[in-house]
């Protein structure tokens, strides 16, 4: 009772001076409007640069690299087994680039439960024949599917659809620039030839951008079945294996493992991609800072009008109190006073946020590297709309606080008395 | 005496600003209940400053106060706020009423703080209260659509509202004409004499004083006679 009674009361203040209160009302609705627009925008706009790096990199790569035998013979031998032998121009005499044993290393990591998914990958290098040319070039046989599951493929297809390098036999997804290059489209036959000078045509399934114009110039993608036909070699012959694991920051421990494990090379982000993290967290405070020096902004403005109103509700303090009210309920009503502010223009405040969010969702942006972006990106995170609506109800609390507490103290017989 | 609502005891205070002026001076007596007191004395005399004192709002004095039988002394804020509340009505020389709210509203307030009977009966006695002051048709207004006369009257029956062990009044009649005095005096005489109300009122009005039943006369802080008609 005591607390409807009050709020009642707060209410009513409010309603009294509407006009002030929807200045002040104002103010935090469009400090919260602000921050929920700037934090969309900016997270969507850091998800989006993030994606760039975060989406086509694995957490884990498994690799056989080439280099010399750690064991070499003359340091087995039990002749010189106590002497200390130096051997200059070491070479590898392993040229296998294939991952020993991929069909168990696939089966094994599919049970795993820190694992999302693997994509297991082949590089070949060939040549591109356009006239008597030959333009370098490289062919990165895929499985599609796992591909786009896990690295958003579809996301930088032009044209085409990566499906298609599943479904119609010995077809290629070119990069836009080597498409540029060889002056074909899709539905185009094109012949390469692989580096032990075997000639292949293969048919143009599409073709893909991925914002970096060397990579675009010299890239393609076929189906594993495919490139392991131009390369001749079996079918598990697999060269890397793109794994992505549920938890980003276990991908150091888990690549660790897996080079022990399965004795490949095992390259995590973190040491792949060390310095992505720091941007991003840089426009995260920014963002954040901004908002937040809206909200306070804000705050001084209500913290302005409860002091004014204050003074103006001298009288009404003093009879509040005379009449049985402690110092502190009337505390309380200006609390609430500043709350209701708080709260109502922090949900106009909300609503306003999510509509700019929208209209700045509209606004075309295209940008080479995603070519499948129209319009800028905006992350509509409903954590950002609980912030504000506690920071909204945080601020004007704390703009709230100081005028309460003068009210508060307010001395009721020396406002009588002057009269 | 029996049935004694209000006591000082040797209530001193003092003045600090600019010089440490002694305003009360060792002031003594009670009222009982249904009596209608009257303060009386020159501007300055400190006859304001006791009924402050009285009502437990000015709480810098020395001596003991008493409000039935119970020493408000040792008293927190709160607990004087909720005696102000259940047992004191205060009608004061300016009215005091919150324009944010109607007539009935401004006299319910004091019950609906105390919360000791629910929303609609408290409004039945508020109802009750103005009809007794013969102001009903006002309930609904607001109180800066009112004359001077009609917003001290409601000013009463906010101080009524609670049925108060005593009602304490600084200068109520200060403010109005003629007319409107008599209103008002009639009205602190009837809840005297019908609903056996104990009132105590600081008056500088010789007229009105001498109509009580009993005047304090001050004079630079001390009680100089006290009269019974």
């Amino acid at each position: 009772m005591s607390q409807k009674l009050i709020l009642n009361i707060a209410k009513s203040l409010l309603l009294a001076r509407w006009r002030q209160t929807l200045v002040a009302a104002i103010g935090v609705t469009f400090g919260i409007a602000m921050f929920i627009a700037l934090l969309s925008f900016m997270t969507g706009l850091n998800k989006l640069l993030d994606g760039l790096v975060l989406n086509r990199t694995p957490h884990i790569r498994l690799f056989n690299e080439i280099r010399p035998n750690a064991r070499q013979p003359v340091n087995e031998s039990n002749r010189y087994k106590e002497d200390y032998n130096f051997i200059s121009s070491l070479k590898s005499g392993n040229a296998r680039l294939a991952i020993y044993n991929s069909g168990f290393i696939m089966q094994s990591l599919k049970k795993d439960k820190r694992v999302i998914g693997f994509a297991p990958k082949i590089t070949a290098q060939v040549f591109f024949n356009y006239g008597t040319l030959d333009i370098n070039g490289v062919i990165n046989g895929i499985d599609a599917d796992e591909e786009n599951r896990l690295f958003f493929f579809n996301d930088y297809i032009v044209a085409g659809k990566s499906q298609d390098l599943k479904n119609i036999a010995n077809s290629i997804i070119l990069g836009i620039g080597l498409a540029e290059r060889l002056e074909v489209s899709p539905g185009d036959i094109i012949a390469i030839t692989t580096a032990r000078g075997e000639r292949y045509s293969l048919k143009v399934a599409g073709f893909f951008q991925s914002g970096i114009n060397d990579f675009d110039k010299v890239q393609s993608y076929a189906s594993i079945a495919t490139t392991q036909k131009i390369l001749g070699k079996a079918n598990d012959y697999i060269t890397d294996i793109a794994i992505k694991v549920k938890n980003m920051n276990d991908a150091p421990a888990i690549a660790k493992e897996y080079k022990q494990l399965y004795g490949t090379e095992a390259e995590d982000i973190q040491t792949a991609n060390s310095q992505f993290e720091t941007g991003s967290r840089v426009r995260f405070i920014i963002s954040y800072a901004v908002g937040i020096t809206l909200l306070i902004v804000a705050g001084f403005g209500i913290y302005n009008i409860l002091n004014m109103m204050i003074y103006e509700k001298m009288d009404s303090i003093a009879i509040l109190k005379a009449t049985g009210f402690s110092g502190r309920d009337v505390n309380r009503i200006f609390l609430a006073i500043a709350l209701g502010i708080g709260f109502c223009g922090g949900l106009f405040g909300l609503l306003l946020g999510f509509i700019l969010s929208k209209g700045i969702d509209q606004i075309p942006f295209t940008t080479t590297a995603l070519p499948t972006i129209k319009t800028y990106p905006v992350n509509y995170d409903p954590v950002f709309y609980v912030i504000g609506i506690s920071f909204s109800l945080l601020t004007t609390w704390m703009a709230g606080f100081f005028p309460a507490r003068k009210a508060a103290k307010v001395d009721a017989v020396v406002i009588i008395r002057g009269k | 005496m029996d049935n004694i609502v209000l006591e000082a005891r040797q209530i001193t205070k003092y003045f600090y600003d600019p010089v440490k002026v002694r305003v009360l001076n060792d002031i003594s007596f009670s009222i009982s209940k249904g009596e209608f007191v009257a303060v009386t004395g020159k501007s300055g005399c400190g006859k304001s400053t006791l009924l402050y004192v009285l009502s437990t709002m000015d709480t810098d004095y020395e001596g003991e106060l008493l409000i039935d039988n119970e020493s408000m002394n040792e008293k927190k804020e709160k607990q004087l706020a909720r005696i102000r509340n259940e047992k004191i009505g205060f009608v004061f020389q300016f009215h005091y009423l919150l324009n944010e709210f109607t007539v009935l509203r401004n006299v319910m307030l004091p019950a609906l703080k105390l919360d000791k009977y629910p929303e609609d009966e408290i409004e039945q006695r508020a109802i009750q209260k103005l009809e007794m002051l013969g102001i009903a048709q006002l309930a609904l207004k607001k109180p800066n659509k009112l004359s001077g006369g009609e917003k001290q009257r409601v000013a009463i029956a906010r101080a009524l509202i609670n049925e108060p062990h005593i009602i304490l009044s600084d200068e109520p009649t200060g403010n109005l004409d003629k007319k409107n005095t008599e209103i008002v005096f009639e009205v602190f005489n009837r809840l005297a004499k019908e609903f056996n109300h104990t009132l105590l009122v600081v008056t500088h009005d010789t007229g009105f004083a001498e109509r009580t039943h009993r005047i304090i006369e001050m004079e630079d802080g001390k009680i100089m006679r006290k009269q019974v008609y």
